[in-house]
């Protein structure tokens, strides 16, 4: 019995080694906390085996069926579930709710990945690719794109390397004032609220402004000459919105505003969210019409407060190059940084020739690359107010 | 005083009496909003006569109107209250001095209401003999929303927790009208609170018919001119096009200039009263308010 619950614990633990290669944060105190768990509520019955796991290793409510995904494929491998099953006569089934199974599809690549990875054994790292392009799969090609369906090891990269992200400088100042100890003005509610109890002295208190990032406006190009790219900033924006306000839009020969379906904490269904409301994945482009569609019918909506723009697109546009330039003049003048992010910057002398690109360049306050993710790194930079690096660095 | 309207005519006869010329659905939301004691949430370009509708309200109800408007920085200092800090740094000099040593007493003398400055929101929870007060709330938009997290307890439930004294809650509610440019979206725990409505540009007749009841002077033909005008313009590409004020502005700046009639040149000469962006005005040359006026023109033979 003793031997059979080190082995049971031994398989917890490479369980939630599984489940945080699948994407949840499980430190080794939650795995202690399992094994202890179980041994407390015993393993009479799986559907509490399967809340036993669940109360110490889920934390956040969408990691919940990624969880029911890894408990059912790991536990049934290992042989575990059946054997509960014969244990008890009537063994009620975890039946997930409608809404519950259509949300756990997204999460199944990814943990079918974390435990291929698990079964090549725990030294073999995971290869990062780090060229977008070479990490495509085949069905990119239809133009109805699952995004959905990226892999385990693609949002893994994707989110080390927004975990790298520092915007140190990309802070502007409010109005509004908060507690500080080094402030500058003098907080008398505060003062005179502590005065009493000092029995009438007063002891000053300091307000400064507060220092929050501005909003960040993404208007994405998703036409077929940047599908490779479009995808994974659409995963770096919605791990940036994790953390402040971002509005995303995305244009090939149609405008939307996907910033609703990519505020989804998962970001699978996330982008299966975007993928689904968008209807021109890889088509043609028209970005004169879509500038014009944003300043007319957005920019006064989401431009204020100091807004910084992301503008991606390769900029080749066919047609309409004087209403080109008129239109990113008037965007460059409405938002307080606008950042033009092009991943043909990536090519050894690059250089803007195509019509479009001269229309846009003059209004443009900096001018990046996007195709792997040291440019996004890069781009972070550029957020920052950094100098833009070398072009096609 | 006036009473609460007790249908939607009543309501819209409401307004009209006091020159608002409002629609029907602007009327059943503003009778409901009256009714359910919700506060109205008004959304809608610059210049369509948002905030109007509060001050036209508190007109016609002979309430008293407290107008908050908002900006970046908003604190409750500046919305709810704030403490007079001058008169309470007395207070506690005096105590010192007539040798009071109870911190109890102390905090209760210095934290009294007499040394409360009240601002719009605390003052419109305060009983007012006319009945409950018409609260503005400007611009929304324009604050974070960190303020409007604040006003959720306010809206709801109308009262607000002063730490010092404890919970101010209102004996009748306050007639709230919230309004916002949407220079950015407010947050959906807000307006659930709220009965929503989106104020959009008047069409041709109503506003023939506001224009006539605020500026009664200018002759029929050229309202009718004016407000044809600026219905077309308003099917232009602009980036901004110009709403009601603009219109009366227009209107008054023509009557004060003598004009009976709509010339090119004159509608060129006072454009900057329409259009507020160097853009527009650069695309509405002259050749094409002559295109403009044209199809007026055009439109009437038919008609």
């Amino acid at each position: 019995m003793v031997a059979e619950r080190g082995r049971l614990a031994e398989n917890i633990v490479i369980f939630a080694r599984s489940l945080r290669v699948a994407g949840l944060k499980i430190g080794p105190a939650a795995v202690a906390d399992a094994v202890a768990a179980v041994a407390a509520g015993g393993l009479s019955r799986r559907e509490d085996f399967f809340w036993i796991l669940h109360s110490s290793f889920v934390r956040r409510r969408e990691d919940s069926a990624v969880f029911r995904e890894a408990f059912e494929l790991f536990w049934r491998h290992r042989g575990l579930l059946q054997g509960l099953t014969g244990m008890t006569a009537a063994v009620p089934e975890i039946e997930p709710s409608a809404e519950e199974f259509a949300r756990s599809q997204k999460p199944r690549r990814r943990v079918a990945d974390a435990f291929a990875a698990e079964a090549r054994g725990q030294q073999q790292k995971i290869e990062t690719e780090y060229d977008m392009r070479e990490t495509q799969s085949a069905d990119e090609v239809l133009r109805t794109k699952d995004f959905a369906e990226m892999t385990a090891a693609e949002i893994d990269e994707a989110r080390k390397a927004v975990a790298r992200l520092v915007l140190p400088d990309d802070r502007v100042r409010k109005r509004r004032h908060m507690a500080a100890a080094k402030g500058r003005r003098i907080d008398m509610r505060a003062t005179m609220r502590g005065a009493p109890g000092a029995g009438g002295a007063m002891r000053l208190k300091w307000q400064a402004p507060r220092v929050e990032a501005p909003p960040l406006v993404a208007i994405l190009d998703i036409s077929g000459s940047m599908s490779d790219y479009s995808r994974m900033m659409l995963h770096f924006l919605h791990a940036l919105s994790q953390r402040r306000e971002v509005h995303t839009f995305l244009f090939g020969t149609r405008f939307s505003n996907v910033t609703r379906a990519l505020s989804r904490k998962d970001v699978d269904a996330a982008l299966a969210a975007c993928a689904a409301q968008v209807p021109d994945w890889s088509g043609g482009t028209r970005i004169a019409s879509a500038l014009h569609t944003f300043n007319r019918y957005w920019s006064r909506r989401v431009l204020g407060r100091g807004a910084v723009v992301l503008l991606v697109t390769d900029g080749l546009e066919r047609d309409e190059t004087a209403h080109l330039g008129f239109e990113m003049d008037r965007l460059g003048r409405s938002c307080r940084r606008l950042i033009w992010l092009n991943p043909l910057l990536r090519y050894d002398g690059f250089e803007a020739r195509a019509a479009g690109i001269k229309a846009m360049l003059p209004h443009v306050d900096d001018f990046r690359t996007v195709h792997n993710l040291a440019a996004i790194t890069d781009i972070c930079r550029a957020l920052a107010g950094d100098a833009p690096a070398s072009a096609a660095a | 005083m006036a009473s609460i309207p007790a249908s939607i005519d009543e309501a819209s006869a409401l307004l009209a009496d006091h020159g608002y010329i409002a629609d029907r659905s602007l009327a059943t939301v503003l009778f409901l909003s009256l009714r359910l004691q919700r506060p109205l949430f008004l959304e809608g370009e610059a210049g369509v006569g948002k905030t109007e509708i509060a001050k036209v309200l508190a007109e016609g109800l002979g309430r008293r109107l407290i107008r908050l408007q908002c900006y970046e920085g908003l604190d409750v200092s500046s919305a709810l209250y704030e403490w007079n800090y001058a008169a309470q740094m007395i207070e506690i000099r005096l105590a010192e001095a007539s040798g009071i040593d109870d911190r109890d007493r102390l905090s209760d003398d210095v934290f009294a209401e007499k040394f409360l400055i009240r601002r719009p929101l605390l003052e419109a929870l305060s009983p007012d003999e006319r009945g409950a007060p018409i609260l503005l709330i400007d611009e929304l938009d324009r604050t974070d929303a960190a303020f409007e997290a604040f006003l959720l307890e306010v809206l709801s439930d109308f009262q607000v927790t002063i730490p010092e004294i404890g919970v101010v809650k209102a004996s009748e509610p306050p007639i709230v009208v919230i309004t916002s440019n949407r220079t950015r979206e407010v947050h959906d725990a807000l307006k659930r609170r709220c009965l929503y409505h989106w104020l959009d540009y008047p069409d041709a007749e109503r506003e023939q018919a506001i224009l006539k009841s605020r500026q009664p002077g200018i002759p029929e033909t050229l309202t009718r001119a004016i407000v044809s005008f600026v219905q077309a313009l308003r099917q232009e590409d602009l980036f901004k096009a110009p709403g009601i004020a603009e219109t009366l502005d227009w209107a008054a700046a023509l009557s004060e200039l003598d004009a009976v009639t709509l010339e090119p040149s004159l509608v060129a000469d006072t454009l900057g009263v329409l259009l507020k962006y160097q853009d527009d005005i650069v695309r509405m040359s002259e050749g094409e308010t002559a295109r403009i006026l044209q199809g007026i023109g055009g439109q009437k033979r038919k008609a």
